[in-house]
């Protein structure tokens, strides 16, 4: 008799996310959740605040997720998985895992304070931000986590973004808490060993997941992945993780990096910016690849 | 066990008699021993309890509501400034079921600063959906906070046990603290039908579409409907078991009483030297403190003010462009009922200037003298 062969997965094969969910086509946040849950399992709670994902799971009495949630105050996230996870302790259940998990306004700006609170305490939560850029749930509203140069309905072409991305991975680290990573819905198995590390580590841990969206960035829905490995390529999000503050590691290395300009075509809400700008944007980029790899180079 | 505590500590051993399972809480003056005394309660492990040491008061509802959602028994307290941050997150304790309990210090809203007790902090609050106990003495502080986690885990809505600022926070009384086994027999462990749990999954709180939010909204209006009469319930089966009713309203002097002094918070005593001393004067007044102000206790007030001739409503809050909160809700709960009772109001005390039983002599006089209150508001104590 034939031994049956066995497909090799190199992702879980739990499936925690259903369909029927309410996202647009091509979101990046939904495979965001489905990476994500597949790393964390069936035990985990999740508290999310108003965000794209407050809207995805479905509305009341619907939920397509299988695992528990707690719709939170938009600014609360943090603090409100820390209210979870020490409730449920002192109810007797010390194994659940329990998750923040908001998008980049919810985490860069109006939850930011309840986040320093928790990460200052080390409260044992995951904190996972997943990122479009902007106020996509209310209409693409700029956050602090819109990048240069960008277009969003608060930043019209003839006033776009002249201030960079906030450095949430830097002001995290300031915290010296045990785990930061950066991931990417482009990268799945990196984002899934990332996970699953942060749930063993007691503390609080902070992933920041990069997710594109192509209502807001005006790119085509076939374009989420290739745009999330594009900005990974050309180290406008490139992939690492910071452990207590200091020790910092690459996760993807690139021999060559790519330019900026590719990734910038595809997107509309880039269309506007001029050569001069670009090559801006370019140096930026550069430097804070320079920047990165000194912290990398100096954890060895 | 007796012992002279101040108002504050009687909140704190309120939530450790409670077994309050999580507590989060920012200092705020005049709160702070409130969340001292309970930080030492937790770290000589004398209460099981987790105290999250939160960066904002908006952080310690938050995380008490996450606790709440998890199955834990809740409690926080502040004041003033910290109250109001709270205020979103107050809808959320309601509006989401959680019988969280907090106590909270009447203190003036900013701006000047001030420290000093008035009731527009909590009042602001009135519409949030939680109960609102007014307290009269630092007993009455302790006991009420037991009683809350009762009735408000029996009706899944929030309480707030009120106590005004340095008047009762701060002055220490004798209080009896009751024994640990009775009252554990009293309040039994918070168990929620429904909980955030992995063994069985909910999304609590998600988008609530037209064809469902009004019934969930109805619903909460129907439970606090039902708040009067397990207050009085539970009250009577406190009384049974520690020796003290803890009621909708406390009346002195009431029943035969031709004018009736309305009064919430720790004024009350006051009101009743001030009534005792009127009394000696041939003055038949009496005393009507109203202790629950959420839910409004109609039925018991209408009772109440059968037979006087003169209702004098004492405020120490003021809504603006309107009257004092506690006039108005008396006036609605006796429109179409008292067959045309004057009912006078008052305002004083603001910013914690003094009510002293002079003040409480001034209003009877003013009261006396005329049929009908001529003034919308009658202020007592204004220096111009």
């Amino acid at each position: 008799m034939k031994k049956e062969k066995k497909m090799k997965l190199s992702l879980p094969e739990v499936e925690l996310m259903n369909s029927g969910h309410m996202a647009c086509q091509g979101c990046g946040a939904t495979l965001a959740m489905r990476f994500a849950l597949k790393a964390l399992g069936q035990k985990v709670a999740l508290c999310i605040p108003a965000c794209c994902w407050s809207v995805i799971d479905g509305p009341f009495p619907y939920s397509s997720l299988d695992v528990p949630i707690f719709h939170c105050a938009f600014e609360t996230a943090a603090v409100s998985a820390s209210g979870v996870k020490a409730g449920l302790e002192m109810v007797g259940d010390k194994e659940t895992t329990v998750v923040a998990w908001a998008g980049d306004g919810g985490t860069f700006d109006i939850g930011i304070q309840a986040l320093s609170g928790v990460a200052e305490r080390n409260d044992d939560i995951i904190y996972i931000c997943y990122d479009n850029e902007a106020y996509m749930n209310t209409g693409i509203q700029r956050s602090s986590a819109t990048p240069y140069g960008a277009w969003t309905t608060t930043t019209p072409v003839k006033h776009f973004k002249n201030r960079p991305k906030k450095d949430m991975e830097a002001i995290m680290a300031a915290h010296r808490i045990p785990y930061i990573a950066t991931a990417s819905i482009g990268y799945p198995e990196d984002l899934v060993k990332k996970v699953k590390k942060a749930k063993e580590i007691k503390g609080t841990k902070f992933l920041h997941i990069f997710a594109p969206c192509p209502p807001g960035w005006k790119s085509q829905p076939e374009d989420t992945i290739k745009l999330a490995r594009m900005a990974v390529q050309n180290a406008i999000f490139p992939l690492y993780e910071i452990e207590w503050g200091e020790k910092y590691t690459l996760n993807i290395k690139l021999k060559e990096k790519k330019p900026i300009n590719d990734y910038l075509k595809i997107q509309g809400r880039f269309r506007h910016l001029t050569k001069k700008e670009i090559v801006f944007i370019q140096e930026e980029v550069d430097k804070k690849w320079e920047r990165l790899l000194l912290c990398v180079n100096g954890s060895k | 066990m007796k012992k002279v505590i101040m108002g504050n500590h009687a909140l704190s051993y309120g939530a450790k008699l409670g077994r309050a399972q999580v507590i989060a809480a920012y200092p705020i003056t005049p709160q702070t021993q409130v969340v001292e005394l309970l930080s030492e309660m937790c770290a000589d492990k004398s209460l099981d309890a987790m105290f999250i040491k939160v960066e904002s008061e908006h952080s310690a509802m938050a995380a008490c509501l996450g606790a709440s959602l998890a199955g834990a028994r809740t409690f926080t307290a502040t004041s003033a400034q910290g109250l109001a941050l709270m205020h979103e997150l107050l809808h959320w304790a309601s509006g989401g079921r959680l019988p969280v309990v907090m106590g909270n210090i009447n203190r003036a809203m900013a701006p000047g600063w001030s420290i000093w007790s008035d009731q527009n902090d909590s009042l602001s609050q009135r519409d949030t959906g939680w109960m609102q106990f007014y307290c009269s003495s630092n007993q009455e502080v302790l006991d009420t906070v037991i009683q809350a986690f009762k009735v408000s885990e029996k009706l899944l809505i929030p309480s707030m046990v009120i106590l005004d600022a340095f008047t009762l926070s701060h002055t220490y009384e004798v209080v009896d603290i009751p024994d640990q086994k009775k009252v554990d027999e009293y309040l039994p462990p918070f168990n929620p039908s429904i909980k955030l749990t992995p063994e069985e999954p909910h999304a609590f709180g998600g988008l609530t579409s037209p064809e469902h939010y009004f019934e969930l909204r109805y619903k909460l209006q129907k439970e606090m409907e039902k708040a009067p009469a397990l207050i009085e319930k539970t009250g009577k089966e406190y009384e049974k078991m520690f020796g003290r009713y803890l009621g909708l309203v406390e009346k002195h002097r009431c029943d035969d009483a031709d004018l009736i002094l309305i009064t919430s918070g720790a004024m009350g005593s006051t009101a009743r030297i001030a009534v005792d001393e009127l009394r000696k004067e041939g003055i038949k007044a009496g005393n009507l403190r109203i202790k629950v102000f959420r839910p409004f206790p109609f039925e018991i007030i209408r009772n109440a003010v059968k037979g006087a001739k003169k209702i004098a409503v004492v405020d120490r809050n003021i809504s603006y462009g309107h009257h004092g909160m506690f006039f108005e809700e008396v006036k609605s709960a006796l429109y179409g009922y008292s067959d045309g009772l004057p009912v006078f109001g008052f305002i004083t005390g603001l910013g914690g200037r003094d009510i002293t039983p002079s003040t409480f002599k001034e209003i009877t006089q003013y009261t006396l003298e005329r049929d009908k209150p001529k003034e919308e508001i009658i202020w007592i104590g204004v220096k111009l």
